[in-house]
């Protein structure tokens, strides 16, 4: 069964400046991850798994891998006549800034409004995860909510742009924190909320005309006491890119087969725009170790601990180890490459050396030659 | 009514293929896995996309749930387009009573209807179960140029083999003098790859003409094509030089999945400007674990490999147990090879279970004297048990838990 009443709405581009290099040339909706997938293709198959039909995708710039990626929304099943997928670029005569959630949201506040659904799920692309929307639905429900914000039990390292939440008993959402002082293990808003749609349209208004941005700051810890917000727990697997060492980690981290089978589950699998590659081809001298390798790739060097995505080939004698690789980039003979973040196209020469390390791994920009 | 098309391309995929035995049980031949993520029939859709074809229609048979299924609606190949694209042809009932395709000639007899509406001046009619890849435009341009009334695509085969072909004897200029279908003497090695083109203001004539005889077996090669010839019409041979490959055979159908092995085979499925396409399920990246060892091999996206593999075919989504050794064979879309099994010279047919420690066929030097050897195959969505030994040349079509030597022991007990 399809159709529960939610409309999706995802913001592919809050975070970019988390990740300069990868987001230079796309949306963070559009940064590959994990052999053949983009971020965005997480918050998308998760809100069609969970029988979400009508999804908004609002971009802010840069926007041309997310439209080539994306297309019709064919590949999420999202090409539909009612209902379905909708891309919004920038709204060309708003001369509001698109920077904050709450600008992005008030210039497709007819949309919002024209919607049949009762109810709105916000997600941004940088969370990975595999999670079941339907549940949390259920509990907003329940509880009779004004929003239901999601989160996991996590540690924080750093003080980042992360929300945290003070819980009562009955998950009902005490305190909501930017920044907070005491790092250590908290109650981590993973930045998806479910709200009613009304509510929403209401807060936007509010917000645009009191001339505040800050969808965190101005909409949720400012009304924290005055409404029903509720958390509701995720358990499963998460990772939050959030700096280039955060999605090298995120990546590797899929070479644990548990993590990949709950990511990646046949029953609620993570699709992506397919593309019509043969198998990858192993050739005579090939050897290669505890790593992910996409379709289409042709391999006749060494690779270890890495991520090689769709279309890379890579040549005789060539050492490729902790790194990742993306799609189409082409590897010389006898080379050596080690703690890599290789973009897309980039052709690397024979007996070419390019070594980084477990704390920094080196980045080579989209379509460079070595 | 629908636009003008003026070539519509008709696909023969009814046919059972039952040489191929388990591996045809419940699919057609077309629908048959191949390469790693294809079936069979996606060469012959792929063949019309590229060629510019708009209108093509699929004619099934046989066991066509897993075919139709696969084929849906045509969009993996970009054929489901508004007012033409594909359309499966299955035979129906008509106000006079109903019949199957009773031959390749009554097939197409049967769907004029279809082709009619297209208003075509050109028909190219092929078979489902090829593996090539072929510009149908040329041939068509070759076709009209020698304004021929049939076109019949041709290849060269070894003399040693031509007897298994329909041949075709030529002038000069190419043009047919002569068929002759599996000739014990074969008097040219141009075989004919059942690739044809028709005028189609001809065609239409020659097919109700052999409609109306009753000693017909309604076949092109046998009867359509010699009729025309008889007739006076104009039949030019057309010389394809790739790779093409028949697999109707177990034999055929492995050498042809091993070509892909080699690097010197002259066929090349990653040439963006000439794609195969095909309806890929999504699947994770392949996954080769440390304890694993892949050497000349392909393999597809949601593998998973703890043990050895060389020169095979993966389809997606198998796994390999540690310590499990792959060799010289095939394995299909689903399958499970458990921590110690031994698969070798093996075609392992979709979702099957070999169990720990299985032995699953042999290399032919080690098949002892008196013993056959041959390519070893398994059907789909079955167990072989924990240590069971399958010998060379076997077909296996249900489960099979013991070896018959421990079958007797829990009989005793």
């Amino acid at each position: 069964m399809r159709g529960n009443n939610v409309l999706g709405i995802i913001f592919s581009s809050i975070g970019e400046n988390f990740i300069r290099e990868l987001t230079e040339q796309r949306t963070m909706a559009s940064v590959p991850f994990g052999g053949r997938y983009r971020l965005i293709d997480f918050p998308l198959s998760n809100m069609v798994n969970s029988g979400i039909n009508k999804v908004a995708v609002i971009t802010k710039s840069n926007y041309q891998s997310l439209m080539n990626h994306l297309g019709s929304g064919k590949s999420w099943d999202l090409s539909r006549k009612r209902d379905g997928l909708f891309i919004f670029p920038p709204f060309g005569n708003s001369n509001k800034d698109f920077k904050s959630r709450i600008s992005m949201l008030s210039a497709i506040i007819n949309f919002i409004k024209n919607s049949k659904e009762e109810y709105v799920l916000l997600s941004d692309c940088n969370t990975i995860c595999n999670i079941d929307f339907r549940k949390v639905l259920d509990e907003h429900v329940k509880n009779k909510a004004d929003i239901t914000l999601i989160y996991r039990k996590d540690v924080i390292l750093k003080k980042v742009d992360t929300l945290t939440l003070n819980l009562r008993a009955n998950k009902r959402v005490e305190e909501i924190k930017i920044q907070p002082k005491d790092v250590g293990t908290c109650n981590v808003y993973m930045n998806m909320s479910i709200i009613n749609k009304d509510l929403l349209i209401h807060f936007i208004s509010k917000c645009i005309s009191e001339n505040k941005c800050d969808y965190n700051r101005d909409v949720l810890i400012a009304n924290v006491s005055n409404f029903r917000f509720f958390a509701y727990e995720f358990k499963g697997f998460s990772r939050d890119i959030m700096s280039l060492g955060s999605f090298f980690e995120a990546n590797m981290l899929l070479m644990n087969n548990e993590i990949r089978n709950e990511l990646f589950s046949r029953d609620v699998p993570i699709y992506t725009k397919v593309r019509d590659d043969m198998p990858t081809r192993y050739g005579e001298s090939s050897n290669v170790k505890n790593s992910l390798i996409g379709n289409g790739c042709v391999i006749d060097g060494n690779v270890e601990n890495s991520i090689i995505f769709k279309g890379v080939k890579i040549g005789k004698g060539t050492k490729v180890s902790n790194c990742i690789i993306m799609q189409d980039t082409s590897i010389g003979t006898d080379c050596k490459l080690s703690y890599i973040i290789a973009d897309k196209d980039i052709k690397i020469n024979n007996e070419r050396i390019l070594m980084g390390f477990r704390s920094y791994p080196v980045y080579i920009s989209k379509a460079s030659v070595v | 009514m629908f636009p003008k098309q003026s070539v519509v391309a008709m696909i023969l995929a009814g046919g059972q293929g039952s040489r191929l035995g388990v591996l045809t049980d419940k699919l057609a031949k077309p629908a048959v896995p191949y390469g790693g993520k294809y079936r069979i029939i996606d060469f012959a859709l792929s063949n019309c996309v590229n060629s510019g074809i708009e209108a093509v229609g699929v004619l099934t048979q046989y066991q066509p749930l897993v075919l139709n299924e696969y084929i849906g609606n045509g969009q993996p190949w970009d054929l489901d387009t508004m007012s033409s694209g594909l359309q499966i042809l299955p035979p129906y009932q008509r106000s006079r009573g109903a019949d199957w395709y009773k031959g390749t000639a009554n097939a197409i007899y049967q769907n004029i209807d279809y082709i009619s509406r297209y208003n075509p001046d050109y028909v190219v009619v092929l078979s489902g179960d090829h593996i090539y890849k072929m510009d149908y435009s040329k041939m068509v341009a070759y076709h009209k140029e020698k304004n021929a009334s049939c076109t019949v695509a041709s290849i060269e085969v070894p003399l040693e083999e031509a007897s298994r072909f329909g041949i075709l004897n030529v002038n000069e200029d190419n043009s047919i003098y002569e068929f002759e279908e599996k000739p014990k003497k074969p008097k040219s090695t141009k075989a004919s790859m059942g690739v044809y083109v028709f005028t189609w203001s001809k065609l239409q004539v020659y097919l109700k003409e052999d409609e109306e005889d009753a000693k017909s077996s309604k076949d092109f090669g046998k009867n359509v094509l010699p009729n025309m010839l008889n007739s006076g019409e104009k039949l030019f041979a057309y010389d394809f030089h790739g790779y093409w490959k028949d697999v109707g055979t177990i034999e055929s159908l492995w050498e042809s999945n091993m070509d892909l092995l080699n690097p010197n085979t002259k066929f090349d499925l990653n040439d963006d400007s000439f794609k195969v396409y095909s309806r890929s399920p999504v699947m994770p990246p392949q996954y080769i674990a440390d304890t694993a060892n892949v050497k000349n091999s392909i393999i597809s996206d949601g593998c998973n490999i703890y043990g050895n593999v060389d020169f095979s075919v993966l389809f997606n989504g198998v796994y390999i147990g540690k310590d499990a050794s792959i060799q010289e064979s095939i394995i299909m879309p689903g399958v499970k090879i458990e921590p110690g099994a031994s698969v070798k010279y093996a075609i392992i047919s979709e979702n099957t279970i070999v169990r720990k420690g299985a032995k699953i066929g042999a290399k032919p030097h080690e098949v002892s004297k008196g013993e056959k050897w041959g390519i070893t195959v398994i059907g789909d969505n079955i167990v072989i048990g924990d240590d069971v030994e399958i010998k060379a040349k076997s077909m296996i079509k249900d489960s099979i838990m013991h070896n018959e030597k421990s079958r007797k022991e829990v009989a005793i007990v």
